[in-house]
């Protein structure tokens, strides 16, 4: 959301920004906001959240979501806009390896309700839980935009496509 | 295209005129076509996401939002062609899906925006048959109840934040159907303008805490009324039922308020109802208080201010609120000056008097015109919680890059970029003799000014402004070297070519002024009244332990008088103490009168509802009172009569800052131990706003405490909730220590007109703290 003449960063920019993340942390953070214009480092907020859920297991806190907004100098609110948004972002603990299945048009055609129900039996989870052993967490997404290879989900940075229960057990034996 | 070219536009057949660019609803709006809509409000910025105000455009395949459509010439509209009522009914029925049916026992029933439109648009029946979204209520605070399952997301709330209010408190997380308006986290909203998003707030979703469930918006009438507290005079509208005003909303007026009023001018109306109400007439009879009738107590005043007057009129003191309406002021100087008495005052918070005022002080511009200011000065100035309307406009031309600096003993809280200079009050008057030096000031203190570059720089900001000001606040009133303020101020705005303006502190410090309320020749002003006792006072709204910049010595100044008659609507510990009769006047909202504003503006206003209990319009009071004391000129039957008499002493005169003022006065506050900063806190004001109980349970509402920095209180082995016995003059307090960064070096903020802090001396001055 835009708004009328207002500058996203808040009147007084805070201070020890240091003492918020670890120095790599910071570095990495730092290679994002310089792509952007300098009074635009707020258009750094979904890398600097992706980077810090990384660091934290895979998912954020209410403490980490206010550290961005101050290490980026914008309302906190204005961070939790952007993580509560996006489905990438994770605001509870979630498993190890966290599966994005998609059920999207295309997938569902193609039998994303048998995956899910494949999935949702063999890890004893429904869609948003995670298995009670805590390594999976099961969770519904919208279109990853890989339609040709459907049905689809996501590990980690990676696409599984044309998704069978043998090739679903398979994948998740070949997992650390 | 240039932008301020005309086109013509056809609307529903009619031909319009509007500059091209310009929004269509705009158009129509001007013109009175009405367009539905939910998201847009013609203060905040275009979101076009309700989808509400979809219109047919011809040659445009499909409808679009006339809040987002900008117009073109030839551009044929139509606002209720089958393809626009479609769009908007289809609209209309996607807003009611999540809506719940609970119009009877919601407060916005009947002055709702989507139950009107969905009487035009709405069908009669939903085809919903999915579950409904319920979104749980959040506690904002003390001000605003929230029900945001009756949300529809036109975000307005959240726009208002970010753009008027200028902190982002309120934000739409989550998204598609599980997007909630809300603060995320467990949090207040702490804006001191947060009241208007319940007045922006289309639906039932934000709604008046303190008025929840005790009215329906068709069982109130609506009174218009001005605002009583600061010097800005918001127009307001009063909503009474029952002769009770119920709520306060304001009411546009583009030259003062715009559309919106502060918190304090929205919800002190809760003051009015308070326990301590005095409805009665009370006489002090052998130390204890009595309920009388009227007739016994104005006896009584007259006779006891008959019998202290004595046969010198000069042994009588007026001690007048700067909230009394000026017909009040009038009154009460022409009683004191028939008793042949020329002690009045109404500048109960100022200790210096040793300048030359201004006759007529005021903004130095008007209201509007700080939107475009290009620089500012402000002075001893809180101006965001001392006059937040005034902070607002403030606020809009920084937005568009004007240079806002303040000199101040406290770091503020400000939701703009501005420079901030933070010094002792001592160093205050340092820093404002080096920006004069850098100006080209010279003579007296200035001259052994020591310049450092931020003070270049605000002069400069200054010089090379097109439209500059400097302002004059309430801090800086309170200052036990005003006279040294106002003359450096008049050098500094003189040779940097800027405006000088004073920001008044209460709703009618300018307007006693223009009723004669200050002393005359040889008269005492309000310190010297209050140090030098005098043998009978007239106290009229005014609690002397937190209107006075003294307290404590106006209380046992006030206790050596043979005899205090007092004029009050309230019941106060601290009058009770001093005084031997009150006399139970109208509040707020009870009587009619005038107030003058900071840009000069007289503005008149009736009373809404009838006084409380038995109590009387003060200058009905006073006008009896002349006559129990045989004073020739008080038969006026009106406040309207009152005020032709006002106008006519006070002539043609018009808004004048300009004095005789130098800097040649002694520096009476050397500032070399520890200061006592004791600003007053916005919900502090009045005795009105003091009493309004939800105010006080906001975050503004501090309590008395000992606010020092961590250098300081590390240096006296103080840690944050200790308690210390402060020691000002021969007075102590004991107060609970709160570790505050935005205290300078060797300060310490004690907040007057506070329970608490009423024991202490003068609001700026030397004060030791020991561990209790």
């Amino acid at each position: 959301m835009g708004f009328k003449n207002v500058p996203m960063s808040v009147a007084k920019p805070s201070v020890n920004k240091e003492s918020l993340f670890s120095p790599e942390l910071r570095a990495e953070i730092d290679k994002w906001i310089a792509k952007y214009p300098q009074e635009w480092r707020q258009s750094a907020v979904m890398a600097a959240l992706m980077l810090v859920q990384e660091e934290n297991g895979g998912y954020l806190t209410t403490d980490l979501m206010d550290k961005v907004a101050a290490y980026l100098d914008m309302a906190p609110i204005a961070v939790y806009e952007v993580a509560s948004f996006y489905s990438m972002y994770e605001l509870k603990p979630v498993g190890k390896h966290k599966i994005c299945v998609c059920t999207n048009v295309s997938c569902m055609i193609n039998g994303s309700d048998q995956i899910v129900e494949y999935l949702e039996k063999k890890l004893g989870a429904k869609l948003g839980q995670s298995s009670a052993d805590g390594r999976y967490t099961l969770k519904e997404v919208e279109c990853l935009g890989a339609c040709g290879g459907a049905p689809m989900f996501q590990i980690g940075n990676k696409y599984y496509e044309n998704l069978t229960p043998e090739l679903i057990d398979s994948i998740l034996a070949g997992l650390e | 295209m240039s932008d301020d070219q005309m086109v013509t536009i056809q609307v529903d057949g009619r031909e319009l005129k509007a500059k091209a660019g310009t929004l269509l609803i705009e158009v129509t709006d001007a013109a009175g076509i009405n367009i539905p809509r939910f998201c847009y409000h013609k203060k905040l910025s275009i979101a076009a996401n309700c989808r509400m105000c979809l219109v047919e455009v011809a040659k445009v395949p499909k409808p679009l939002p006339a809040c987002a459509t900008p117009v073109n010439e030839g551009m044929q509209v139509y606002t209720r062609s089958p393809l626009a009522l479609a769009a908007q009914k289809g609209t209309m029925e996607f807003l009611l899906i999540n809506h719940p049916l609970d119009c009877p026992i919601c407060d916005q029933g009947g002055e709702c925006e989507l139950q009107d439109i969905a009487l035009g648009y709405g069908n009669d029946a939903s085809r919903f048959v999915e579950g409904k979204r319920v979104v749980p209520d959040r506690d904002i605070g003390p001000l605003i109840a929230t029900d945001f399952t009756r949300c529809i997301h036109c975000t307005r709330c959240v726009r208002f934040g970010a753009e008027i209010a200028g902190i982002r408190e309120l934000g739409a997380t989550g998204r598609g159907e599980h997007m909630e308006i809300g603060t995320y986290i467990e949090k207040s909203v702490d804006s001191e303008l947060s009241g208007n998003i319940i007045d922006i707030c289309p639906v039932g979703s934000l709604t008046s805490k303190p008025f929840l469930y005790s009215a329906r918006a068709w069982e109130l009438v609506q009174r218009k009324s001005i605002a009583p507290h600061d010097s800005v005079g918001s127009s307001l509208n009063l909503h009474v039922r029952r002769n009770q005003v119920m709520r306060v909303h304001p009411r546009d007026n583009e030259a003062v308020n715009e559309c919106w009023i502060s918190d304090r001018d929205r919800f002190s109306y809760e003051g009015l109802y308070s326990a301590d109400r005095l409805t009665r007439p009370l006489v002090k009879k052998s130390g204890n208080w009595v309920e009388t009738d009227w007739q016994e107590a104005l006896e009584a005043v007259a006779q006891g201010l008959k019998r202290a007057r004595g046969t010198s009129g000069n042994r009588l003191g007026a001690l007048l609120s700067p909230g009394a309406t000026l017909e009040e002021f009038y009154l009460a100087q022409k009683l004191m000056r028939g008793l042949g008495s020329e002690n009045i005052d109404f500048r109960l918070r100022q200790s210096d008097f040793r300048a030359e005022e201004p006759a007529y002080p005021w903004l130095g511009q008007t209201i509007a015109q700080l939107d475009e200011l290009n620089a500012a000065l402000l002075i001893g100035s809180n101006i965001r919680k001392e006059q937040p309307i005034l902070g607002h406009r403030l606020r809009k031309a920084a937005l568009t890059g004007a240079q806002i600096s303040f000199i101040n003993p406290l770091e503020l809280e400000l939701n703009y970029h501005a420079t901030q200079l933070v010094n002792s009050p001592a160093g205050m008057i340092s820093d404002l003799a080096a920006v004069a030096k850098a100006l080209g000031g010279y003579g007296g203190l200035i001259d052994s000014a020591e310049v450092s570059d931020v003070h270049h720089r605000l002069a400069e900001q200054l010089r090379t402004a097109e439209r500059a000001t400097v302002l004059l606040g309430n801090i800086a009133v309170a200052h036990p070297d005003y006279a040294l303020i106002q003359g450096l101020a008049r050098i500094i705005a003189g040779n940097s070519g800027s405006l000088l303006g004073y920001l008044p502190e209460a709703a009618n410090s300018v307007g006693g002024r223009l009723a004669g309320a200050l002393p005359g020749n040889d008269g005492s002003n309000a310190q010297e009244m209050l140090s030098n006792p005098h043998k009978g006072y007239l106290l009229m709204g005014v609690e002397p332990g937190f209107d006075c910049w003294n307290p404590a010595r106006a209380m046992e100044t006030l206790g050596q008088a043979e005899f205090v008659a007092a004029l009050s609507a309230f019941r106060s510990q601290s009058l009770e103490q001093v005084a031997d009769v009150i006399l139970p006047i109208a509040a707020f909202a009870e009587t009619s009168g005038t107030y003058v504003n900071a840009q000069g503006e007289w503005q008149s206003f009736s009373g809404a509802v009838a006084p409380a209990g038995e109590s009387r319009p003060a200058w009905k009071v006073l006008r009896v009172l002349g006559n129990l004391l045989d004073l020739p000129g008080f038969d006026q039957v009106s406040s309207e009569e009152i005020l032709a008499e006002a106008r006519q002493v006070a002539g043609d005169r018009k808004p004048d800052n300009s004095a005789d003022g130098g800097v040649a006065y002694e520096r009476l506050l050397a500032g070399v131990g520890l200061t006592r900063i004791g600003d007053v806190p916005i919900y502090a004001l009045d005795p009105l706003v003091r009493r309004a109980a939800s105010l006080q349970k906001t975050r503004d509402a501090i309590e008395a405490s000992s606010r020092i920095n961590a250098r300081e209180a590390a240096m006296a082995g103080l840690a944050d909730g200790d308690k210390v016995v402060v020691k000002q003059d021969k007075n102590s307090a004991k107060l609970r220590v709160v570790i505050d960064p935005t205290v300078p070096d060797g300060c310490v903020r004690i907040p007057a007109g506070l329970v608490g802090t009423d024991t202490l001396g003068g609001q700026i001055g030397d004060v030791t703290l020991e561990k209790a």
